[in-house]
């Protein structure tokens, strides 16, 4: 079972986090400062894999962001590397050659995709055809409701 | 700023583009709060928000928090979200409740709420949204509150396939978080055939849950197996086009292909030969994909396969079963161990570990050595070296040990300082457990402190001293060659201790060399005592307090060192203590007297190295147990054995009592008694002093000084048992224990009312073999009618055991007048001593009591007490009664030894009392397994390779009594052919033999 998912910029900058096990606030933060610090410090050739306390660390940058996943010792890491990469296909279909300042002001978005792809921290649904599918209906959704804040957001409400 | 997807929310977009464009933390903090400010305002105010409004403020609040800050309000107007009409609101309600709302929030109530009215309504895309809120917030709250409904979704025919995927995972985590919340039903036994669902998303998600089940129960869902092979089998087989979506890469749909050959590693190998069959074909055929050409260049492709390949890798290593697989295995990984990307070597490094510990691919991964020791020396990358260090450790046997150890420790001398602990523990036992020739192992460990000795742990050397200790045949070597160790200028202080604790006990050996004559020995060893710390001068001090009784011919320049105002008048007072003792213990004593004192120290009891325990403790995932298992009946230190408590000090050879007037008595002491199975009181049990050598220690201030800086301070006195007589092989457990405390407050009313001479035939029905259940075991059902069961549990440590009875009520109707007596016949209650808590008057239907005895064993026993059960059940008198499990080898200790040990003490017992021999007849067919089993079961040990035929069994214990301790050897001869056995039972106390052979016999 994944336990965490963290999306973190070049900088060092958390972009996206996701907890599949239940943890302080408190806790989250340290786990995460730990980790960037330690991804960041790796070099390009290094292995994706590290051991990290009980858990097993896979990590992969894609442009400036780094997909960083904690998983359990009998967890697969080269199959999880691989669902890093559908999620990154998966938000590139979406946005369409996705860049990290759309992840910036979608999150939402990016959150919903995540959610149709892995459940609990189990992969749910790895084609990606279905999570489109599912994605664009909840956009559809959308566009039947009116944006009735259209006119406020304008100063016009 | 980019497009924003869908209809978003531009004042959103706006505000994070503001953050964005702040130049300092002080601008965006500040900005932050002044939109925290407007939002507060805003939900406030009197003007009713609507919908959108809700929703974008929320929003806003939701990327606030993801920024690092804390939020404390909003999460009611969140919650009003949750029951929108509007997806979208819903869908960011549901957002903020699963990154904000903790288990333990006020609302989670109206939240759950919300999720049934969702669950319950017919659009599907809001009960996926429902179910993924539970999935991630998962609390134990929810699982009792939708317990029912989730199940429900899941096996229900009208459920559309996305929903079911959902439902699934969801139920999987509601079972983690809190299993006991979630009813067992009817669902549970439809589940495994979702495996044959005909979309593959909602058999890759139900695979998930099917294994987390399957952990838990793995007998009632034994019916996936066959599901899981043939559904594996469809997958491997179809070409990457039958699949569509699910082939990733042209790679058939490798996460259920993974989540499938995990789910099959709960089980041995299938018993049906079809499925065996088939999945062994699905396992060649995964493997020959290996070796064809890659269908794509990208990495995608390369990953999704050998992630296949992997876990089909592991799976093959589970099984462990068919040689012709591991082998190939085997041959595939070290394909891998020189592939250019860092990740395969990297796994494959990792995988060969485990493949070192089975028997058929322990050789074939030897073949790969060269390469393994290229890869310690050239992998760029850390972790791929540790790893590395783990594949070396698990492939080390006999034939290349002095090689690996050879690369380790000159890969040692550059390696990097986050693996240097371990690779140290790892050559240290390597070195001990491969070791033909000890000088050797000498030579290793000293290197290990030349090179690493910051890094080496106490355990390592420690352990050293142990085996030279106790290997005559290295002293002198070990004498020579840390001799010349401490010559280097500037040597590290565990050298030194080493040093000390060596030459103080050997330095005899090497003292008719005028060059390491005894004035040198002293010199060089003085010369770095001002280097050392208190507890390493401490140590040095014993060593020359011991070289003063080895070398008369230098104890006044000893005495002087003593009487020096540096140690005499130190400021530590441990280090003054023992100058003023020692240089009063050389002064007064006869040369005799010193002797007897400073005699050398006996040997250590044989246990598990103390550093394998430290290692384990470390890395519990590098000694996998199997191998371990295997390596230690290869090693060739006799019986390296399992004990509870390993980390033993060398104590620094002498704890004697200040006081020097004291030390009087001992001079008529007997010589340190070495173990033999007499019939003689054995050391003091049970007194607050611990007997050492024939005189009393007594509070120990400078007793095991070297121990204070182990880690388990307190065990001091407990080590000294364990060393000082070798009668108590596990006498660790001694000081442990309430136990000890309850029986003291025991002895003043053990004599219960004993009611005596109950008649034996009075016994209820089935008493007698339901007794006999209980011999080789501690828990069970003692009895069981129409309105009662009678559960048993108990535990025992040494002479001292506790019993707890259950008392279950089957019927509807409450017993009254409950009564419990127990009664000891004949003169049982001289043996044993029962104290028994009181039970209630009354059992509730259905309920069930608890009653615990406590008894502690005075001397052999051949009777068991007798328990008679009154109670009223709808007004008529009713009578159990039965025999308490309760027989004299639940008191054995099981003790290890070997063969020349064993063979010595079986030869001491030669009286015909001390024997009893029966020949019995097989009651079922003879197991090997089976009778071990039930050895072990009546708590004596099973010696390995002691009797030269294997079918033999051996077996050794010690029967704790409050009286005295008592040597128990057993010998079980199986002859399959006339199905009969003999078992031969030799006791250092008369009676005991034929006790025990008589209970053993009842069990074969």
């Amino acid at each position: 079972m994944m336990q965490f998912m963290l999306l973190f910029s070049r900088q060092g900058k958390l972009r996206l986090q996701k907890w599949y096990a239940a943890h302080q606030d408190k806790m989250k933060k340290k786990i995460t400062r730990e980790l960037v610090t330690l991804v960041l410090s790796r070099k390009p050739k290094m292995c994706s894999f590290l051991e990290w306390k009980d858990l097993k660390i896979v990590y992969k940058r894609y442009a400036s962001l780094y997909f960083c996943c904690a998983i359990e010792p009998e967890d697969n890491e080269l199959l999880t590397l691989e669902v890093i990469h559908r999620y990154v296909e998966l938000l590139d279909k979406y946005f369409g050659s996705v860049c990290e300042l759309d992840i910036i002001f979608n999150f939402e978005k990016a959150y919903f995709m995540l959610d149709e792809l892995l459940l609990g921290g189990e992969v749910q649904e790895t084609s990606k055809k279905n999570v489109l599918k599912a994605i664009a209906a909840q956009d559809l959704l959308q566009e039947e409701e009116t944006p009735q804040g259209f006119f406020e957001d304008h100063g016009l409400g | 700023m980019p497009t924003v997807k869908g209809d978003g929310m531009r004042g959103l977009a706006v505000f994070i583009s503001d953050i964005r464009n702040c130049k300092s933390k002080e601008a965006e903090i500040k900005r932050i709060n002044k939109e925290l400010a407007n939002i507060r305002s805003k939900f406030k105010g009197d003007k009713t928000l609507d919908g959108y409004q809700k929703k974008k403020y929320v929003c806003k609040l939701l990327f606030i928090f993801l920024l690092g800050h804390d939020i404390d309000f909003g999460h009611m107007e969140a919650v009003n979200l949750l029951s929108s009409n509007r997806y979208t609101e819903k869908q960011i309600g549901y957002l903020f409740i699963s990154v904000l709302i903790g288990a333990n929030n006020d609302l989670m109530k109206l939240v759950i709420q919300a999720i049934r009215n969702d669950l319950a309504g017919r659009n599907p895309i809001h009960i996926t949204l429902a179910l993924q809120c539970v999935a991630n917030i998962g609390s134990r709250e929810m699982a009792e509150g939708l317990s029912v409904d989730i199940p429900k979704l899941l096996v229900s025919g009208d459920t559309i396939d996305s929903v079911k995927q959902s439902a699934a995972l969801t139920l999987l985590r509601l079972l983690r978080s809190s299993p006991d919340s979630i009813p067992m039903g009817e669902w549970m036994s439809r589940i495994i055939h979702l495996l044959n669902d005909q979309h593959m998303g909602v058999v890759t998600a139900a695979a998930s849950l099917i294994e987390n089940l399957v952990k838990k129960n793995p007998e009632e869902y034994k019916g996936c197996v066959s599901l899981a092979v043939s559904r594996l089998s469809r997958i491997v087989t179809s070409s990457y086009t039958d699949l569509q979506d699910y082939t990733y890469y042209f790679v058939p749909a490798p996460w259920l292909s993974v989540k499938l050959l995990r789910l099959l590693q709960n089980y041995p190998p299938p018993e049906d030969p079809a499925v065996k069959t088939r999945l062994s074909e699905c396992l060649e055929t995964i493997l020959n994909k290996a070796q064809e050409p890659p269908k794509s260049k990208k990495v995608q492709h390369s990953n999704a396969k050998n992630a296949v390949l992997f876990e089909a890798i592991n799976l093959i290593i589970h099984m462990d079963s068919d040689p012709n697989l591991l082998v190939r295995a085997c041959n595939q990984l070290g394909q891998f161990l020189q592939h250019r990307e860092t990740n395969l070597r990297y796994l494959a490094l990792e995988s060969m570990c485990l493949l070192a510990t089975s028997e058929f691919s322990h050789e074939a991964v030897k073949k790969h050595q060269e390469t393994v020791i290229t890869a310690l020396k050239t992998e760029r990358d850390v972790s791929v070296r540790q790893r590395a260090v783990d594949l070396l450790y698990a492939m080390c046997d006999r034939t290349n040990a002095e090689e690996i150890v050879g690369e380790m420790l000159e890969y040692l001398e550059s390696a990097d300082y986050s693996i240097r602990e371990e690779m140290v523990l790892k050559v240290a036992i390597l070195a001990e457990k491969y070791a033909v020739d000890y000088t050797w192992y000498v030579d290793v460990i000293l290197n290990l402190i030349r090179i690493a000795g910051d890094y080496v742990s106490e355990e390592v050397w420690y352990r050293v001293i142990q085996i030279v200790i106790n290997r005559d045949d290295v002293q002198g070597y070990a004498a020579k060659t840390v001799f010349e160790a401490l010559q280097a200028p500037a040597c590290h202080e565990n050298m030194v201790k080493v040093g000390g604790y060596i030459l103080g006990e050997f330095g005899n050996l090497i003292a008719g060399d005028p060059r390491s004559g005894s004035a040198v020995q002293f010199q060089l060893l003085h010369s770095k005592y001002h280097l050392c710390s208190p507890a390493t001068r401490g140590l040095l001090l014993s060593a020359y307090i011991k070289f003063i009784n080895l070398f008369p011919e230098i104890k006044h320049i000893i005495q002087d060192v003593l009487r020096s105002d540096n140690n005499m008048r130190n400021a530590d007072v441990e280090l003054q203590q023992r100058s003023i003792e020692y240089l009063q213990l050389s002064s007064i004593t006869t040369a005799d007297v010193l002797a007897t004192v400073l005699e050398e120290m006996p040997p250590f009891p044989e246990r598990e190295s103390s550093i394998l325990a430290k290692l384990k403790k470390k890395k519990p995932s590098s000694v996998p147990e199997g191998s371990e298992q295997k390596e230690t009946t290869a090693s060739k230190i006799p019986a390296v054995q399992m004990s509870n408590n390993v980390d033993i000090a060398p104590p620094t050879s002498i704890n004697l009592m200040s006081q020097a007037d004291e030390l009087v008595s001992f001079s008529e002491a007997p010589p340190p008694s070495v173990f033999t199975f007499d019939s003689g009181p054995a050391p003091s049990a049970g007194g607050q002093s611990i007997t050492l050598q024939g005189f009393d220690v007594g509070e120990s201030s400078t007793d095991d000084f070297v121990d204070q800086g182990s880690p388990q301070g307190g065990s001091a006195s407990v080590d000294l048992l364990g060393l000082g007589s070798p009668t108590q092989p596990t006498a660790p457990s001694v000081g442990s224990g309430g136990l000890l405390d309850m029986f003291d407050t025991l002895t003043s009313h053990s004599s219960a009312p004993a009611t005596n001479g109950i008649d034996l035939g009075g016994l209820s029905g089935g008493a007698e073999e339901a007794f006999r259940k209980f011999i080789c075991k501690n828990n069970g059902v003692l009895f069981e009618n129409d309105l009662l069961q009678i559960g048993v549990k108990s535990e025992y440590r040494e002479d001292l055991g506790r019993l707890w009875v259950f008392y279950g009520n089957k019927t509807t109707f409450q017993l009254n007048a409950f009564l419990v007596d127990v009664s000891t016949p004949g003169n049982l209650s001289e043996s044993l001593s029962i104290q028994q808590k009181p039970v209630g008057g009354e059992v509730e239907a259905g309920a069930q009591v608890k009653q615990q005895f406590n008894m502690a064993c005075v001397q052999e026993f051949a009777e068991a007490p007798v328990m008679t059960i009154q109670f009223l059940y709808s007004g008529a008198q009713q009578k159990i009664s039965l025999k308490l499990p309760v027989v004299l080898n639940k008191y054995i200790t099981p003790a290890e030894m070997d063969a020349n040990t064993f063979f010595t003490r079986w030869k001491a017992l030669n009286s015909p009392s001390q024997e009893c021999q029966q020949i019995i007849k097989a009651t079922s067919p003879i197991d090997h397994e089976q009778v071990k089993a039930k050895l072990i079961g009546f708590s004596v040990s099973v010696l390995e390779k002691v009797d030269p035929n294997a079918e033999n069994f051996v077996s050794a214990g010690i029967l704790y009594t409050r009286n005295q301790q008592v040597g128990i050897l057993l010998r079980l001869e199986p002859n399959k052919q006339a199905q009969m056995y003999r078992l031969t039972v030799r006791a250092s106390r008369d009676k005991v033999a034929k006790i025990l052979c008589d209970l053993m016999q009842t069990q074969l």
